[in-house]
């Protein structure tokens, strides 16, 4: 198993926001700000990275029946203590999160990770598999939560940006602004993925899964892609060409 | 070697890992429990001192509650044997979002000398807006005893934010009664 790829592939091509949808009721709750988007994905990697540990030592001893009670168990518990260091040592933050904070036990990212992962693998990479995933999700969190601040309070991490702040678009840091801002980086997101897969599919002529379960071409696709490509060089090439060169070519 | 899932086997499973779990809680309770306390206190000690001033006893040690006013809590400030004022944390249930939760410091005679909102749900930029200074400067040295608190649509003196009148409404309430306990609780 490969180290890097379990780390990376949080970032892109299994990122929980933009390509799993995993855990969108944090995403779509706390995101009106870049720092409340900072805390949140933060303190969901400490969870993820405790729960992966903790499944992984103790997988064994799980009776394959009653694993997911026990992982909701060990997430729980985790989530709390959490949230009680949270508020005793960053109060103004976790006033902030409030209501999103104990709601982490409830995020499908956790328990799939456990579920998916830590559950089958060693401790090392069930920890790089935590690390990758959760700073991906603070990423999406982040980029969401900068998004929606510069657009609905014209302000980053707070600092008040010229022009914009004396005048900004309310619904952005308001649930539906939410919806709205998310579906832009979707959007941005599949269009960058769909690109690289293409890219990829007609290099080797085949489809190629290698961001997020679901390939967005199919072989057929991928094929005429591939044809349409070749024509088009081959138009150019002959455009470009002489004519007297590519008769003389013709005639040997 | 997996444990196969027996009844007994998954019974001391799961008991084994609730006990550690409930064992790991209780060891972070125990430790941010004196954290948290104090935090609280000072939080209330601070909101107070925002609003009153002048005082030399801790108010929130002499705290009291009216029984004609559920819900509100009376801070009085001395400075030695001289009454200098009162805070009062104060609600109206009446907010666009929700509860407005404030915190207001009278003087002696009854002019209001501080305001700071401690909690509310209201919407961001419109209503959320009463916690800025724009709003709540205008209640500094402001005499209930001869201006009426409310909204200046309900004939009252006070300026309400724009197309927020209900967030407004619901803090001149909450301001209202806090003054009406204070007028009640007089002579102390």
């Amino acid at each position: 198993m490969n180290l890097r790829s379990e780390f990376t592939k949080g970032f892109f091509k299994e990122n929980p926001v933009f390509v799993l949808l995993l855990g969108m009721c944090p995403t779509l709750g706390v995101t009106s700000s870049a720092f409340n988007g900072l805390g949140m994905g933060l303190a969901t990697t400490m969870v993820l990275l405790g729960s992966n540990v903790v499944v992984a030592l103790i997988k064994n001893l799980i009776p394959d029946k009653v694993r997911i009670p026990a992982f909701i168990v060990v997430i729980a518990s985790f989530v709390t203590i959490i949230d009680l260091t949270m508020a005793a040592y960053v109060p103004a933050l976790h006033a902030q999160l409030g209501l999103f904070i104990p709601l982490i036990v409830v995020n499908c990212i956790i328990l799939g990770r456990t579920e998916a992962f830590a559950s089958k693998s060693g401790l090392l990479v069930s920890v790089i598999d935590a690390l990758g995933m959760g700073l991906g999700f603070t990423m999406a969190l982040v980029l969401l939560g900068t998004l929606r601040e510069i657009l609905g309070n014209g302000t980053v991490f707070t600092v008040a940006i010229p022009v914009i702040s004396s005048n900004p678009m309310l619904v952005f840091i308001m649930p539906a602004g939410a919806f709205l801002a998310l579906g832009f980086l979707i959007a941005g997101v599949n269009a960058l993925r769909s690109r690289f897969e293409l890219a990829a599919a007609i290099r080797s002529g085949e489809p190629q899964f290698r961001f997020g379960a679901v390939p967005l071409f199919d072989a057929t696709d991928a094929k005429r892609a591939a044809e349409e490509l070749a024509a088009k060089k081959a138009a150019r090439s002959a455009a470009a060409a002489p004519p007297g060169a590519s008769e003389s070519k013709e005639g040997e | 070697m997996k444990i196969e899932s027996t009844l007994p086997n998954m019974f001391i499973v799961l008991t084994a890992i609730s006990l550690v779990s409930g064992a790991a809680l209780a060891f972070t309770y125990g430790r941010t429990k004196p954290v948290l306390e104090e935090l609280n206190r000072r939080k209330k000690v601070q909101a107070v001192a925002e609003v009153v001033e002048g005082f030399t006893n801790v108010p929130t040690d002499d705290a009291y509650i009216l029984g004609d006013f559920p819900g509100l809590e009376l801070y009085p400030a001395f400075d030695g044997g001289t009454d200098v004022g009162t805070a009062v944390r104060s609600f109206s249930p009446n907010g666009y979002g929700g509860p407005v939760e404030i915190m207001i410091g009278f003087d002696a005679d009854g002019v209001i000398t501080g305001v700071s909102v401690l909690s509310h749900t209201e919407t961001p930029g419109l209503g959320a807006k009463m916690t800025e200074p724009g709003f709540l400067s205008q209640f500094m040295g402001f005499d209930p005893g001869r201006a009426t608190l409310a909204v200046t649509k309900d004939g009252g003196d006070i300026d309400a934010l724009t197309a927020a009148t209900i967030s407004s409404r619901a803090f001149c309430e909450a301001a209202q009664r806090a003054w009406s306990a204070v007028q009640a609780g007089g002579g102390r």
